[in-house]
């Protein structure tokens, strides 16, 4: 419908209907304090109803409600083109904190997993926020990201502002007070898909498959424990979440299925960027960027040598995994199990 | 001169954002100043002060905040001039959910903050529905899920808007901050352009001192709640 249209439909159409064909306007009233208008009758009529007081507290009469409603109505139902397709990621080296030239150009197919590693204050975050902002040469490190191989202008570095990347971190905690499917459902009806059900089913069971410790639906999000935390936010990163970058800041203890948590995330299509001191998760990425001094100083792939120590790593990492959970369920611990 | 307005709830991180944001811009030191609007106390001149900024702070007191800033931004803008400051911005904190200090040609920011909770952008009506850039702080300690649905209720109160997730602790975000703040408007005065909305109405009794409750003390301009029997 273009705007004229949508002018008259929401003129003419009683608000009832339009509830049951856009349940987002329920949101859109209850913003103006209007829940309890009357649903029979159209917009212009059911404001006769409404005190003017009301709408000119918002600095708004009938019309200019109607006026915003339409808008309202246009913005939550366009299909989010958001961001387009990424597809790949460049990062052009820029110089380190010695103003030594950094001669890398690393480009990222989506799916692929990096990780970023290096000591305290060697640049890690840096890199990750140049990539959030798109750096085009213009921040300390001189770096350039291009996007499809291209280097975005302003505009579109504007556009894609917040869009470009989900983060994760030790630090995030949930801060609603609500049941995993409410936090879930909500989420779900900020994108304005229509399988929010479906999506939200998915998103449960990946996150009890990453938990060390199962919950419900019903499970109210403040009570997660940290692991449980973590994972319901991979698996919400991962399948609900646009952005097509994820950038996770150290969740090695976190007590999450990390192999499983990668799987899920690479099979996203994403290109996620996984800052750690873990090898298992190191080596699980396909390449990993060390960093040093505020540069990039290597770039290495992960070797079929290095794949085959990741099995025997695993292995330490399973052995690891089996004592936990040995001891939380109380059991005794022998040097057998050790072997 | 440019004129930057920046507003927001208590604590919503306004101050952080700013400081960064000054960091950011990489002028010479003591060419942004700020003026800060607040009701009764402020701590926010050490932090400027601490950081080398030129700062002007200014209490309403017993008066109405809204009424108390645009009957001083006019004198606040010719404060800057007279400083010479390449750039000067206000800091307001949003004190009763309906204030907007925000006028029409002048950059105006809203700064809230994701801890506020889900449906904080829906209610702190004009703050943020007539500001042309909204900046969302305190991404760094709650989900990504939270991020984008209070991003979302943020957009169903101002759609126009650009949204910048800005940390004010590590300033992340700043930068594309600073980029719009560098297409500011050039001004030498601010005689004559108009508030984006209107100030509270505020002359009861109440507001000219009358403390005492009751009906007979009550005059001006009132409003009375309506109570249905339950
Ligand atoms: N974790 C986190 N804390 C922040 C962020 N931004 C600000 N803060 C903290 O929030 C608190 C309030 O920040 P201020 O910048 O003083 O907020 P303000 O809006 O200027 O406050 P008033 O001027 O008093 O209304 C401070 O302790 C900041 O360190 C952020 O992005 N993340
Ligand atoms: N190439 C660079 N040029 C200039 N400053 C840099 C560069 N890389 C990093 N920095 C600065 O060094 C400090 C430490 O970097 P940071 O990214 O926080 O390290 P890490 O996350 O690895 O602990 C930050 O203040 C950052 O802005
Ligand atoms: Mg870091
Ligand atoms: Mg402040
Ligand atoms: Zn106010
Ligand atoms: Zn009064």
């Amino acid at each position: 419908m273009n705007t004229a249209d949508l002018i008259t439909y929401l003129k003419s159409t009683n608000l009832g209907r339009i509830l049951k064909d856009y349940p987002i306007a329920g949101d859109f009233l209850a913003n103006f304090r209007l829940e309890a208008i009357s649903k029979v009758l159209p917009l212009p009529q059911a404001l006769e109803e409404v005190e003017d007081e009301t709408l000119a507290e918002f600095g708004l009469d009938t019309y200019g409600l109607l006026q915003e409603f339409c808008m309202f109505l246009e913005n939550f139902t366009r299909v989010e083109e958001s961001t387009g397709r990424v597809s790949s990621l460049t990062i052009l080296g820029g110089f380190n904190k010695m103003k030594e030239p950094e001669s890398v150009e690393l480009t990222i197919a989506a799916g692929e997993v990096i990780s970023v590693v290096g000591p305290t204050g060697s640049g890690k975050s840096r890199l990750l926020s140049d990539i959030e902002c798109l750096a085009q040469r213009d921040t300390p490190t001189a770096r350039q990201i291009l996007i499809n191989g291209i280097a975005p202008d302003d505009l579109r570095r504007f556009e894609m502002g917040g869009k470009l990347v989900a983060q994760l971190s030790q630090n995030m905690n949930f801060v609603m007070d609500l049941t995993v499917r409410e936090f879930l459902e909500m989420h779900a009806k900020s994108r304005l898909t229509g399988n929010a059900a479906e999506i939200v089913e998915k998103c449960f069971l990946s996150a009890n498959e990453l938990a060390g410790e199962k919950f419900t639906l019903d499970t109210k999000l403040t009570q997660l424990s940290g692991g449980q935390s973590r994972a319901l936010m991979i698996a919400d990163t991962a399948n609900m979440s646009n952005s097509p970058v994820i950038l996770i800041d150290e969740i090695e203890n976190a007590g999450i299925d990390r192999r499983q948590a990668i799987k899920i995330l690479a099979k996203s299509e994403k290109i996620i960027f996984v800052s750690t001191h873990d090898p298992l998760l190191a080596l699980r990425a396909n390449k990993r960027i060390i960093m040093k001094n505020g540069g990039i100083s290597k770039v290495i792939r992960t070797s079929a040598a290095e794949g085959k120590s990741l099995a025997a790593i695993e292995q330490i990492d399973n052995t690891l995994q089996e004592l936990r959970n040995r001891l939380r369920n109380g059991e005794i611990i022998t040097e057998e199990l050790l072997k | 001169m440019k004129l930057v307005t920046v507003a927001g709830p208590p604590s919503s991180g306004k101050t952080s954002v700013i400081l960064k944001l000054i960091e950011c811009m990489d002028l010479e030191k003591g060419s942004i100043g700020v003026v800060k609007f607040d009701c009764l106390t402020s701590f926010d001149k050490l932090s400027y002060q601490e950081a080398g900024v030129p700062v002007q702070i200014g209490f309403s007191g017993k008066f109405c905040p809204d009424h108390y800033y645009v009957s001083n931004i006019e004198d606040a803008v010719q404060w800057g001039l007279a400083s010479e400051f390449e750039m000067l911005i206000t800091e307001s904190a949003g004190l009763c959910n309906r204030c907007s200090p925000y006028i029409n040609g002048i950059l105006a920011i809203c700064v809230i903050d994701n801890l506020s909770g889900i449906n904080t952008p829906r209610k702190i009506g004009p703050l943020l529905r007539f500001a042309d850039i909204v900046v969302i702080t305190k991404g760094d300690i709650v989900s990504q899920a939270e991020r984008e649905v209070f991003a979302f209720n943020v957009k169903q109160v101002n759609s126009s808007a650009r949204l910048i997730f800005v940390n004010g602790i590590t300033g992340q975000g700043t930068f594309m901050l600073s980029k719009y703040l560098r297409q500011a408007r050039d001004i030498l005065t601010l005689k004559d352009l108009k508030l984006r909305f209107t100030t509270p109405a505020a002359v009861c009794s109440y507001c000219t001192g009358e403390t005492r409750i009751g009906e007979k003390y009550q005059m001006g301009m009132l409003k009375k709640l309506e109570f249905k029997g339950v």
